[in-house]
């Protein structure tokens, strides 16, 4: 029973807010002796695992760190190349942390424009005339639930499968919206949302909606 | 179809928190309800439907091994990848979703 983050769209398409609430973080650090079993390549400047799968590392899972050392992009933090250091022989018995990778503030940002296209065909491809865009898109790992406003801002939740009344929660994060971003003298509506009281009160309403499964009104 | 459905499947694949099985199973809009179900082969199941139907992820696997592969692999006119133009394909089709508990019958 978890919700997993908010983005807020604005009616352009950006993303104008975006909380990670509780993402479970999943890493899986192993030892591995030459040679590995999975095949490592580079992605958008991370080093992913493209095939092989053993003992919980997936594909798609990058590689997080290597001997305690941590990395960033494609390279670790003291400096040498991963894929220099996993094809290195002399380095193995080697402890490697594979997980899956965080998302980065630009990509949230494509996401979120992603699903504002995604939204707009979905209410095309009806077969029924005057649909709505994607109210509810689900997997089998979790679940997103959007709701656009009258004036056109989107409200995206992902959550767990077994999370209910988000639908409530999505009409409360409008409202909490409208008394601390839109009453807020300081806010230009469509710029990102940087109100400590929205943040405040959007957290507090997250966590209710969690806790009790139907959000107070 | 495709195009959004290939995005959709991309987009779900980036966004989620966690690892997925078998991603992205259906979405639904304030008048119907898009499922997919793809095979290991690539192959994908579309179909519409009403809000108020649960999970069909099973109807479509039997739709996709008791009737695609009955009438359209083990037919040997009908070319995999072509657009199926089989006339027996589409009444077993026909037969089959009209036999399944979610479809009404429309008093017109």
């Amino acid at each position: 029973m978890t919700i997993f983050s908010v983005f807020i769209v604005n009616r352009a398409g950006g993303l104008i807010y975006q909380y990670d609430h509780n993402i479970p973080r999943v890493e899986i650090e192993k030892t591995f002796s030459y040679p590995l079993e999975l095949t490592l390549r580079l992605l958008d400047d991370r080093v992913v695992v493209s095939f092989g799968q053993r003992d919980g590392v997936k594909v798609g899972h990058t590689v997080l760190g290597i001997n305690g050392i941590n990395s960033s992009g494609r390279q670790l933090e003291d400096g040498r190349e991963i894929l220099e250091v996993i094809a290195d022989e002399e380095n193995y018995p080697i402890a490697v942390k594979f997980g899956r990778p965080k998302l980065t503030v630009n990509e949230k940002i494509m996401l979120a424009s992603m699903f504002h296209s995604l939204f707009a065909i979905g209410s095309q491809l009806s077969p029924e005339p005057r649909s709505s865009g994607i109210e509810i898109l689900e997997t089998d790992g979790f679940k997103l639930y959007c709701h656009q406003t009258l004036t056109g801002i989107k409200f995206i939740v992902l959550a767990d499968l077994r999370q209910g009344a988000i639908d409530i929660l999505l009409r409360k994060l409008y409202e909490v919206y409208a008394d601390f971003a839109l009453k807020n003298p300081f806010y230009s509506i469509d710029m990102p949302i940087r109100c400590e009281l929205f943040d405040q009160n959007l957290q507090a309403a997250m966590e209710q909606a969690e806790r009790t499964g139907i959000s107070n009104v | 179809m495709y195009g959004m459905l290939f995005s959709i499947k991309s987009f779900v694949n980036r966004i989620s928190p966690v690892d997925l099985k078998d991603g992205f199973s259906s979405f639904k809009t304030s008048k119907y309800k898009c499922n997919l179900y793809e095979t290991p082969s690539g192959l994908k199941f579309i179909m519409n439907t009403d809000l108020n139907v649960g999970n069909i992820r099973e109807i479509l696997h039997r739709l996709y091994y008791t009737v695609y592969v009955e009438y359209v692999v083990k037919n040997p006119l009908c070319k995999l990848g072509q657009p199926i133009k089989s006339d027996l394909f589409k009444t077993k089709l026909d037969e089959f979703v009209r036999e399944l508990p979610i479809f009404p019958l429309r008093a017109s």
